[in-house]
Formats: C-alpha cells, structure tokens, sequence
C-alpha cells in the first residue's frame, strides 16, 4: 500500500499543520516580512504580494488598461501605451526585476517586458506606479529580458523571435542566415532612471529564450540561452530540437560599450515609442524615436562567445559569486554549469571548436564546471540561497530540487502542485539572496482550490528553506499567469512609500489647487472642465451649458491631503472607465455626451460618512441650443 | 490492432482504490485535495495522478492503466514512481509495450527490475520510452531519432508502412489528453551509456 491509514495520516497532517500556519501567519494587523512582485502574464500587469502570508496588496497596471484605477483610459496615462503600432493596450508580462546597486537589491525601480509588442517598462518603487515604457524596435517576442546589470547601468532586452532587420517584405522561407536576433541595451539614468537605448545587438537568427547579467567577478558579461539554432521557420518542436547542443551567447557588455563610446556601431532608422510618465505634472506623453544605433558582433573581436550547452536550455541563471552560469535544458533531465574561470581561460587560450557567423564556439569540455544529474525532468529555471545552494525548478516531474553548486550533489526535492515554471528567493537572482523562503509559481492548479470553473488562478508554493530540507508550508493563488516574480525585505520599501502628493507641487496644467479655482471653459465644441474634489462634494457640482456633440474633459484634482484617500470620478454614459484620483493628483476623463438630458456624475471610491452626498448633474442641450455655459456649487 | 487497448474507468478506479489503501475510512476520495502533507508522510500517494476528473479526456497514465494488456508496464511505472510525470501537461509520446513484449525479456529481467534496489534502472528504461512530444504515428516518419526522456536518443525507422521506435514495432497509437500512446512490440532497452 502506498500510504499509511486514515488516522495515523490526519494526526501527522495536523502536528505539521500547526508549525507551518505559526510559519505563514501574520497575525491582523502586523506587517509581512518580503515583498513579492509578481508578473501577471497575460494580464499584461504586477501584482504586490507580502510573505510569507500570500497576501495580495496591489495589482500595477503596467501593460494593460485597468479600469480600476482609469489607467490606459484617462488622457494622462493614454499615451503610455503608445507604441509604433498605434495605441496597444494589453501586453505579456514576464520577468520583473529590481534595481540594483553593487549587485544588492536598492528598492528604486522595477522593470518589467512586455513580450508581444516588444516593451521594457519601469515602475517606480515609492509610487508604485508605471513611470516609463520604451518599445524595443527590430525585436519581436521580447522574451529575454528584462534583466538588469548589477550597478543598473541595463535593463537588457533580447528577442525571442529573429526577423528581418530593418522589418522588411521578404519571404518566410528565406529566414536562414537573412534574420537577425537583436539582443538590445538600455540605459538606466542613474538619477532619474529614465531608459534610452546605448546599443542593439545584431546577433544570428536563432531564439534567444532567457538571460542573466554576470555578476561580480563576471559584472560586464550577460548571458542568453538560445534554442533554434538549426534557424527553423516551422514546425519548431521538431526542427528546433535537431541539434544535441544549443548556445549560451556569452556578450562582454563592457567591451561593447566602450566600442560604442568611440564612435563604433551603425545608426539605422527605426521608429519605437518612448513614453514617460512625470510625476510632478501627472502626466505621461509619448516621443517616437527615429534612429538606433547597431551593432554587428564579429566587428568586435573578443566581445562575443557561444557556450555550447545541450538541448534548447531555457533558464539561464547565475550565481551570486558570478563563477556558475548555468544552463537548464528543458528537454533534458540534467542541469549544465558553465564556469566563468574555464570560460576566460578557454578564451584566452583560444581554443575553439569552430564558428557560427564568424562567431567563436568554445569547446564544451573546456568550460564545463559540471553537471547536475537530478533524476528531475524538464529543467526550467534556477535560484540561489546565497548559502551555496541552488534551486532549480522541474516542468515535467513537478518538483523543486535543491542542490549545492560545486558539488553538484542533490540535497533536497520537494514535489510542486504542478507543473511548476519560475521559482523566486527574494534577491535569489543578486549577489545577496535572502535565503528564507521560496516561491514556486505553478502552471496548472487542478485540484488546488475550490473549483472555478474550466479556468482557474494558477497556484503559488511557498517552502521555508531555512533547513537542510526544503518545508512546503503554504499555497496561494496568484492574478494571471505569473512567470517570474522579484522579492525583496519589507523595510527596502515600506519606509519611503508615498503617502500623498503635494498639493503645492503639482504642476499638472489643468489642476485646480485652490478652493476657488474651478471653472468651465469653451472652446468650440471642446469643454474643459476644471474640478476639484474634497470630502464630500465636487467643485462645480451643477454644469449647464454643454451640448450633445461637444467633447468635455473633465480635470478633476484631488483636495485631500491625507492617505488612502483617494476619491472616484465616474458620469452616465462614460465610454472609458472611472478614475481614482490619489490626494494632491489630478486626472483627466473624457465624456462625449449623445443624449440630451440632466446627466449625473458620482464618487465612485467610498471617502466619508457623506460619500453618497458625493454628485453632481451636468445638463446637456441639443446641439443647436443657446443655452449659456455656468457652474455652481451650492447655489 | 487497436483491439489491443480496452480503456475501462474500471481499471482506473480499482487503482485508485489500490493506490489509497483506506479509501473508504478517508472523507475525501481526492487524496491530493487534502492539507499539506507532512514532509515524513508519503507523498507518493500525491499530486496530478491521483486527481479525479471523468470530464477530461484521459491522459496517457489513464489509457495505460485502463489497458488490460499493459498491467506489467502499469506495475512498472508505479514501482519506478513515474505517475506524476506521466499525468503533466507534457506533451507526451509514450511507447507502450505490451505484456507479451516484457514477456519476452529474458527470464527473471522483469522481476529483478521491479526489486526497490533498482528503482533508478527501472526508472531509466521507462523514461527511454517517453518523449516530450505527441506525433502521429504517420507524422513520425519524418523523423530520424527522438530524444527521450532520459536525456538518450532513440532511433527512428520506417519499414514500408511500418515505423519502428529502437527496433520495436508501433502496434497501436490511442490518442491521450495530454498526448499519446504508441503500443509497441518490444522492450526498448536504452543504450549503455
């Protein structure tokens, strides 16, 4: 039999029950240890989670409209999700990583792709708002990314997909040696954060899939994994799986860069959106950039490797100490290291095993540090304790497997519940893990929860790894389809996490910031409103004077100068959504009015005692009318 | 051919009841829907393999169990605790040699493999048997080799109409939910490595 009985189950069940809640309770009113920001995949946005408690704070709309909050709907944040192809509004989030300085967590931004159209985006860590998305021309699938350099000098883009470059009328067939994979290399301002692209790479056409900055000794190296090399255009489950090795592309970022700086690379035109939100006017707009400067890898010598590494590895991970880069064959049951030593002595001794595009290819045995064979199948992705042990999650036999770098021996496995992707150890992927907990992001969730329906939220695993073992003590459901997630310790964040903006500093054009201030302007068939809200009641409350026909924004700024009171902004017939406008902010709706009749508007965020005192009515007159414009509040 | 492969719900059950030991003291018949295990209990008995879903279409695991003609390949994958890979989203191909092919092997291979100290040999042979994949039996003639699930390569070869995995014989294919069985006619042993 392959269990123990009944009685003797459920007791052992209980014992453990009582330890792992003491773990993952966080009694009512006490505060989280690590916060945990996690991609909603196809929800195109980051949710806030705390741990250990599985908590869910705050979902950031990043990629996608989110009517909860009039992002993507109000005409500041429109603009935010322009792009090349005119307005996107959803995306496919993917990997969210945290600034960093000397290879630690600071906690000043979180950048995050969006894979469809490809997008890098970056939030800021006291707002917790998107402040900025650039799009990343010449890429496509923008998969390996958004992965950071340990001073933040990149946010590191690369495609999934190789294309024409410049996109260009050619036939699919003749993708072998004419597409490209552009491996791209934002700046991050040191100040303000704001991202510019340094330089693309124009790499060989195969599918670079996933990527991690060198570190330490290895900072001024990043790694991509490929697969594709065989350059298949069909069928890639069978032609993409043709040859036993595929490449770690090895790229000396620093040798590049300083290539560039003197003058080297080849600008070509482009066309990519380069939108920024400014906090001080409220406001996002959008500079389409018209120019980027390539590079072309064999024009500079000593700057670019390939490590072979068996069977379409997908993560690609290194350790804190920067020695171990490693390669997780997803068709595979083992785990390839690479050592970063091997790999300068193999350089510098020259010891080649051929070419690729004129690209060197380093013996296999050379740089090889070891091989972890677990027995798992369908090696994913690898985290680290920052205790000399490593993570690595298993899509197939659904389980974690902790092992120990150097030795290569495996200590621990713990199954998951199932199909696990990503794994997460807040700052598990720096120079500093905090090695307490790991979070497994689950693919599948069956049986998990109460049932929803054909879907259901995928499931989250949270193990305490503070022993030798691995201890399952919690599962949570997650927003989207998370695939990578970043942590860090509560008190990084929570200490500068903005409350309010002032009043006295919003420099938005249409703010009200004085009790007097409103008022309702013409100009032809354009109204402009300006409103300001306050406990409980709008300035102007009664507008007549509007037609049908007219296009009226209503600027709406928040009086309140306290936290968490944020008032809601919403009128019948509205064809975009309601805003939530934060204490000090201002936003802008736009109601085009069809109907003639007294229209109201409301508060849609409960504020006071009188939040259903909270309306107005705005009259609205044929389109011939004479009716003069007036407001009024109280008369 | 076809005739070889007899899916019964029966089958199934039995197994789980089998598998569950004291499933009628238990509350709850679906095993994994229960608390946290503890990390000393068994967790053989848990994950994706012991989920009941008569709605879904069965999995590869569920078509070899209901199969009276694989009980020794069924016996094998519950002593190499394969079940939980055989039931992922995969896809997977599974070639599924029939009792008689294992009857085949010479006298006492099976029962030797099946002994808890060669757990690992076992396990090696059966991932020999899976690809990460789900190709009809007609589209596998456009193939060479196949990479197995042991991380070997296993060759691929067409006779006329005939496709041969390793030398066995594709006898039968029955579509799965998460992708599909080839019955095949012989043991396939994985080269030493």
């Amino acid at each position: 039999m392959l269990i123990s009985c009944g009685q003797q189950n459920q007791s052992s069940n209980g014992a453990l029950s009582s330890s792992a809640a003491e773990k993952v309770y966080v009694a009512p009113g006490e505060q989280d240890e690590y916060y945990a920001f996690l991609s909603g995949g196809y929800s195109g946005n980051l949710t806030v989670y705390g741990l250990p408690s599985g908590r869910m704070f705050k979902e950031i709309p990043v990629f996608s409209q989110f009517p909860t909050s009039g992002y993507g709907y109000s005409e500041e944040t429109k603009p935010m999700l322009n792009t090349s192809h005119g307005f996107v509004p959803w995306d496919d989030a993917h990997h969210p990583d945290i600034s960093q300085t000397n290879g630690e967590l600071d906690g000043r931004w979180i950048f995050i792709n969006g894979n469809n159209t490809p997008r890098i985006a970056r939030i800021s860590l006291s707002t917790f708002e998107t402040e900025e998305i650039i799009e990343v021309p010449n890429s496509a699938g923008n998969h390996s990314s958004s992965f950071i350099t340990e001073n933040t000098e990149y946010v590191v883009a690369g495609t999934r997909f190789a294309v024409p470059v410049p996109q260009r009328d050619m036939p699919i067939n003749e993708y072998k040696g004419n597409f490209k994979g552009a491996l791209t290399f934002i700046s991050v301002a040191p100040e303000t954060g704001e991202m510019d692209i340094k330089f693309q790479l124009l790499m060989p056409g195969f599918n670079y899939d996933l990527s991690h900055p060198g570190r330490g000794k290895s900072h001024g190296w990043f790694f991509f994994t490929t697969y594709n090399t065989e350059e298949a255009n069909s069928l890639l489950e069978v032609n993409a799986s043709q040859n036993d090795k595929d490449f770690i592309a090895a790229i000396n970022w620093k040798k590049i860069e300083e290539y560039v700086n003197n003058g080297g690379g080849t600008k070509i035109p482009a066309n990519y959106a380069h939108n920024v939100y400014e906090e001080e006017t409220h406001t996002g707009t959008t500079t389409m950039k018209k120019e980027v400067l390539t590079v072309d890898p064999t024009k500079v010598p000593g700057a670019v490797y390939f490590l072979p590494t068996p069977k379409s590895p997908h993560g690609c991970d290194v350790d804190p100490t920067g020695e171990y880069i490693i390669g997780n064959g997803k068709l595979s049951a083992d785990l390839t290291v690479h050592s970063f030593d091997k790999m300068l002595a193999a350089i510098e001794s020259e010891k080649f095993d051929g070419e690729a595009y004129g690209i060197p290819i380093l013996k296999f045995e050379d740089i090889m540090a070891g091989q972890v064979k677990s027995g798992g199948l369908g090696p994913l992705h690898t985290e680290f304790d920052g205790k000399g042990n490593a993570y690595t999650t298993f899509f197939i036999s659904s389980e974690v497997v902790k092992w120990k770098l150097g030795t290569w021996e495996v200590i621990d496995r713990k199954p998951t519940y199932y199909s696990v992707g990503h794994l997460m150890i807040p700052g598990g992927n720096s120079r500093k893990p905090f090695g307490k907990y790991v979070v497994a992001m689950n693919k599948i969730t069956k049986d998990r929860y109460l049932p929803t329906g054909p879907e259901m939220e995928h499931s989250a695993q949270l193990y305490d790894i503070s022993g030798d073992k691995m201890e399952l003590i919690y599962d949570f459901p997650t927003h989207g389809e998370p695939h990578y997630a970043a942590g860090c310790p509560a008190e990084l964040l929570a200490p500068k996490s903005k409350k309010i903006y002032r009043l006295d500093e919003n420099k938005h054009p249409y703010a009200v910031t004085t009790a007097d201030g409103s008022k309702v302007v013409r100009d032809g068939n354009e109204v402009h409103v300006y409103m300001s809200m306050i406990r409980s009641h709008f300035t102007p409350d009664n507008i007549e004077g509007i037609k049908v026909g007219d296009k009226v924004y209503f600027h709406i700024t928040n009086h309140e100068q306290d936290f968490d009171v944020p008032h809601g902004f919403t009128i019948l017939g509205q064809n975009t959504s309601e805003l939530l406008i934060m204490p000090g902010q201002t936003k802008t709706s736009v109601w085009e009015p069809k109907q003639v009749g007294v229209w109201p508007f409301y508060c849609t965020d409960f504020c006071s005692a009188l939040h259903q005192e909270m309306q107005g009515y705005v009259r609205v007159s044929p389109a011939n009318s004479n009716i003069e414009l007036k407001w009024s509040l109280g008369e | 051919m076809k005739s070889t492969i007899k899916l019964t719900a029966l089958g199934f059950a039995l197994l789980l009841a089998l598998s569950m030991g004291c499933k009628e003291k238990s509350q709850n018949t679906t095993t994994a829907a229960e608390p946290e295990e503890s990390t000393t209990v068994v967790e053989s008995n848990k994950g994706q393999a012991f989920i009941e879903d008569d709605g879904s279409t069965p999995n590869v695991l569920q078509i070899a169990i209901g199969s009276e003609d694989h009980t020794t390949l069924v016996a094998a994958v519950q002593a190499a605790s394969l079940e939980n890979a055989l039931v992922n989203a995969g896809p997977l191909m599974v070639f599924a040699p029939t009792n008689a092919a294992f009857d085949a092997l010479p006298e006492g291979t099976v029962e030797d493999l099946l002994k808890p100290e060669n757990k690992d040999a076992l396990a090696n042979i059966l991932k020999y048997h899976v690809t990460p994949g789900n190709y009809s039996k007609d589209f596998l003639k456009k193939f060479k080799k196949l990479g197995q699930a042991n991380n070997q390569n296993v060759p691929v070869d067409v006779k006329g109409e005939d496709v041969f995995i390793g030398g066995a014989k594709i006898i039968g294919s029955v579509p799965a939910g998460n992708g599909i069985v080839h019955v095949v006619d012989k043991v396939i042993l994985p080269p030493s490595q």
